[in-house]
Formats: structure tokens, sequence, C-alpha cells
């Protein structure tokens, strides 16, 4: 149905880059363009570097247990990403972190999707056998974490984030950040030692259109009966309607956060929504 | 209150569609549910009316194509549609002569839409820095061969002939629709721009049939309404809509990226993406267009002020 991270189609002056998997965690409640941008915007920044070939992307939407007020079943968030993906040809839907017993932290669902990559490795040798010598053998994917460029300023933030877990994920993985013009993003890394130590891997994308969509500003106009319509994929809209999804929006803007667990729980809409201006 | 006690709305939106963009779809829903959230209105149709190549403008690809690709866009829309009267015309049309062609064939309909869509297009077209320029004024409308539209829409023919006998229709009775000429802020702004507008059309545009302009909120639109007599006198007829969200799909914006290769997914509808794709519509030859060519506005208002 969507294309597999591993075995699309490589065009030659692609082969010696690394290739890359982008992985987005967030609610999607609903999708909306907005997201589905961040993946177009982050995979032409990757190769206008010319060293990196984005090979597919990932979303993953949150655990039920993640507790976040509006927040729509599960099942239900993953079948409007699946339909909003229908005709995306490298961006997948991975229901994994959402069948978990309960909520788990950003880095072990990076872990998880970095061991059924390397996993699927294999195959893509395989694949290549009998191929011509010249070509270059399978390189390993590199797995990055795909966000909001505010979710470096979140890593500040005291509590939110173990240190242990930046590191790792700035570290072992890497991350793709896509901001909006003007917006400091060098300023936040420079004023963090873990940040500023491995800047090399991370990546500052720029949104060369502004746009945005956030899922907060959907459901509250869903609520009001207004129109959605070029806003998120008609497939989308069309589940909505049909489930009868987000007839009520909760207006309470002072209890927006009591629900949320204690850490590192601002994803893009967070981020995103209170850093419009 | 009752549906009857309402005023029908159609609305028209005028302008390059270089290529159309979801911000652009997007001032009709929005539009849309301004206008029947006051209770007052109840929107009945929208059209799209792009602007014909004598229009002039830097980097403007054929009508034929664009035409096409707002075709494509608003295939799955319940109400909007697109008018190619407009596009076919070989001289350029002022948007306040839109609004009253439209008003003539939509009669039946909707007295008050053609001229209505000339006005639009006018204002949609001078919203973007780079496509600043674009007034258009509803001028009479002549009935011509060139009046007859392929394709779509026969029934247009057909009311046209009722109606292009007459030019300047008198803008809507009370039963009848009214048209408005939909646009964004910044062509409201470019009613100041010398040159651009010719003011007994601007008075017509607000005055017969009105404007609903969606601006950003904390915009100056009230301002710039506030230091202009003209709109000021007729604000009753100009609805300012709230975007509550930054929605900067530029035609422009658009065309620079598909000059650089990047993706311009999720930003057109995907019908419209894989058209341009298919006949390679914008590249750096396309944007180089109309270059050093004065905009049709400006040459026309400007030889009638000098003469």
């Amino acid at each position: 149905m969507v294309a597999t991270a591993v075995g699309v189609d490589v065009p030659d002056e692609m082969k010696s880059r690394i290739p890359v998997v982008l992985l987005a965690c967030g609610s999607f409640n609903p999708i909306t363009n907005m997201h589905l941008r961040l993946f177009e915007v982050a995979r032409d920044h990757l190769h206008q570097t010319g060293m990196y070939q984005v090979i597919g992307g990932i979303i993953s939407p949150v655990n039920d247990n993640y507790k976040k007020k509006d927040l729509v079943a599960a099942r239900h968030r993953v079948a409007m990403v699946q339909l909003a993906l229908q005709t995306s040809d490298w961006i997948r839907v991975d229901p994994w972190e959402s069948e978990q017993p309960q909520w788990i932290e950003t880095v072990k669902v990076l872990r998880h999707h970095h061991r059924e990559l390397l996993r699927s490795l294999p195959q893509t040798e395989g694949r290549n056998q009998g191929k011509a010598v010249s070509r270059v053998p399978a390189a390993v994917p590199e797995l990055k974490l795909l966000c909001g460029a505010d979710i470096l300023k979140t890593f500040q933030t005291p509590g939110l984030w173990k240190d242990e877990h930046i590191q790792e994920i700035v570290e072992k993985f890497g991350l793709v950040c896509v901001g909006r013009a003007g917006y400091d993003s060098k300023g936040y890394i420079s004023g963090s030692a873990i940040l500023q130590r491995y800047q090399h891997n991370i990546h500052l994308a720029r949104e060369p259109v502004q746009n945005e969509i956030s899922a907060t500003y959907i459901r509250r106009a869903l609520s009001q009966g207004h129109s959605v319509k070029y806003l998120l994929p008609d497939a989308v809209i069309t589940y909505i309607k049909d489930h009868n999804l987000y007839t009520r929006f909760n207006n309470d803007f002072t209890s927006e956060e009591s629900s949320i667990p204690e850490r590192e729980n601002f994803f893009w809409e967070e981020l995103l929504s209170t850093a419009q201006e | 209150m009752e549906s009857s006690e309402k005023t029908d709305v159609v609305l028209l939106a005028c302008g390059s569609f270089n290529p159309i963009t979801n911000m652009h779809l997007r001032l009709f829903e929005l539009a849309k549910d301004y206008m029947n959230g006051t209770g007052k209105y109840r929107v009945i149709k929208g059209i799209i009316s792009p602007v014909g190549d004598a229009y002039k403008k830097k980097g403007l690809i054929s009508a034929h194509h664009r035409v096409i690709m707002a075709e494509l866009a608003t295939k799955n829309s319940e109400w909007v549609e697109v008018d190619t009267w407009e596009s076919l015309q070989k001289d350029w049309v002022e948007t306040a002569k839109v609004l009253s062609t439209q008003n003539i064939y939509s009669v039946k309909l909707l007295l008050n839409a053609s001229c209505v869509a000339g006005t639009l297009r006018h204002f949609l077209s001078t919203s973007h820095h780079q496509e600043k320029l674009g007034a258009r004024v509803c001028d009479h409308q002549q009935d011509s061969p060139g009046l007859e539209r392929p394709g779509r829409k026969r029934k247009w023919t057909e009311q046209s002939q009722e109606f292009n006998q007459k030019k300047f229709p008198e803008p809507k009775t009370k039963d009848g629709p009214k048209i408005k000429l939909l646009c964004g802020a910044d062509i409201l702004e470019s009613f100041g721009v010398p040159n651009l507008w010719k003011s007994e059309d601007i008075t017509k545009i607000v005055g017969d049939y009105g404007l609903i302009c969606v601006t950003r909120a904390g915009n100056d639109a009230q301002k710039f309404i506030y230091e202009s007599d003209v709109l000021w006198k007729h604000q009753n007829n100009i609805h300012l809509v709230n975007e509550w969200i930054t929605n900067d799909i530029s035609s422009t914006k658009i065309r620079r990226a598909l000059r650089r290769g990047q993706s311009i997914r999720y930003l057109v509808p995907d019908l419209v993406r894989e058209y341009i794709e298919k006949h390679n519509l914008y590249n750096s030859e396309t944007e180089e267009r109309n270059v050093g060519v004065i905009l049709a506005p400006l040459q026309r208002n400007t030889a009638n002020a000098n003469s």
C-alpha cells in the first residue's frame, strides 16, 4: 500500500549519499497539510545538502495514554494519517507507538524504528545482488527525528526532557527541524552545550511558504461547523464527517496543559501553536 | 431566520491564478462561512475568473493552462467554479467590467456576477508583492464572437444572448443574488496604487457590488478603509473577514519553488501539481515572460490620464 522505507528507486546521483528515513512523532489530531509539508520541506533540504538521500518517511501518532485533551482514539488518528498518505509515494504511517500498552518516550520510538530499519537491511542487499559491481553497497540508513524548530526551545524547558534522551536523539539519530523565517533556531543551539556539541547532526530547514495550519485550529473550526477544506486532505475531511469526530471543542485554554504527562510531551502541534505570532 | 429573508450572494474572485493555490481556495471557504454566519446572506456560488493573457504580467503563462488548473482545483468543490469569459478576451478587461459581465450571464441564477468577476480578479491579482499590479474594472462587455466559451458552462452562452445587449446591467435587485468581489487585503490596498484602478471603477465595485476582503487578523485593512473617502463611504458594503492563521501560499512562491526544484506538494491541489509537472509549466524561461512590459491596467490608465 505504502512504499516501504527501503527499496525506493534511487537516481544515480543519489547513490553515494547517506540514506535517511525521517520519523515524525505527534498527536496528529488530526493530521493537516502542514504536517505533510514538514516532510516535503525536510526532504528538499536534506537533498540540497548533497550528502543525504531521503528514502522514506514515517508518521507515528502518539499513544492514547498520552491523555491529551481532545485526543481522539488512536485508531482514528492512524486511519486519518493513512488516508492523508494515500497519494504519497514515500511517507507511511506506523501504528506501533499507538499500539503500545502505554505512552512511551520519543527516544524509544526512535530506537524501535531504527531496529526495524536495520532488520530490513539484508533485503536491500539482496535486491542488489547480481547488479553491477560498481554499485555502492547499501549503506545503513540513518533515522532522523523530524520536528518543528520550536522543539529546540523545549529542550531548554526544565523537567520536560531527560538530558540523556536529548543527547541520544542528537548524537545517535539526528534532528531535522523545520522553522519559519526569522525563527532563531541557531540561538537555541548555541545556548545549549549538548546541542552545540552535536550541531552537525541538527539540520535546520526553512519552510519557504508560511502556512501555519495547527490541528487546534482545525478542531475549533470543525466544532463551529466551519469549512476546513484545503487545510487537510479531502479524504481526511470525509473520514472526520463520517465518524463524527471533533464535534465539540473544549475552549478552556487554562487547562490546556494540565493533562499533559510530565516530560517531553510537546509535539509539533503544541510547539507550532504556541510559537505562532 | 427564514432563509427567504437572506440575500443570496455570489462570490467572484479575479486574479492571475498563475497557478491557483490552496490559499485562493481558502479565501472562498472563509468568505462563505463568514457571510453565512452573519445570518443575512446565503452564499450560493463562487466563481473564479482567471485574467486574460493581455494582462501582461511578468511570468504569466497562457490562460489555457491557468483555466485548466483552476478547473482541476475546483473539481471537488460543490460550489466554486471557473468562468473562462475573462480569460478568453483578447484585450485585458477591467475588473469592474468582469463584474458586470458576470452579472449578465449569471442572471438567471445570479444577476450580478460578471462584473464582479472582473473586479475580483483585479483585486486578487494585485495581492502579492511581485504580482502587485492588476487592477481591472468592469467596462462594458460588448457582445463579440469571442464571448462564446468552449467547453464548460454552455448555459453561459445562452444566458449571455439574452443579456449581452445591455451593458452594465443594474447591479442586483433586492430579490436576485448579489455578486461580490472576493479578495485578499493586498488588493484592497492596491486601490491606493496610482493608475492601477480607475477611481470610478473603485466606486462601482464597492458601491454597486461589494467587497469581501479576507485579511490577516491585526492587518491594517480597517485603517485603509478609514483613510479612503470612497471606501469609507461604502464601508457597509465591504466585509472584512479575519483569517487567524498565516496562509501565505502565493503563486509567486509556488513558481519560485518550482524553479528551484522544491516540492509544492500540499500547497496546491494534487491534480494541479500533477498538471504542472506533466506540462512543465513553470521554469526560469516562463518567468521571463512579459519582463519589461507594462502591465495592461497601468498602460491603459496612464494613457487615459495623459490624454
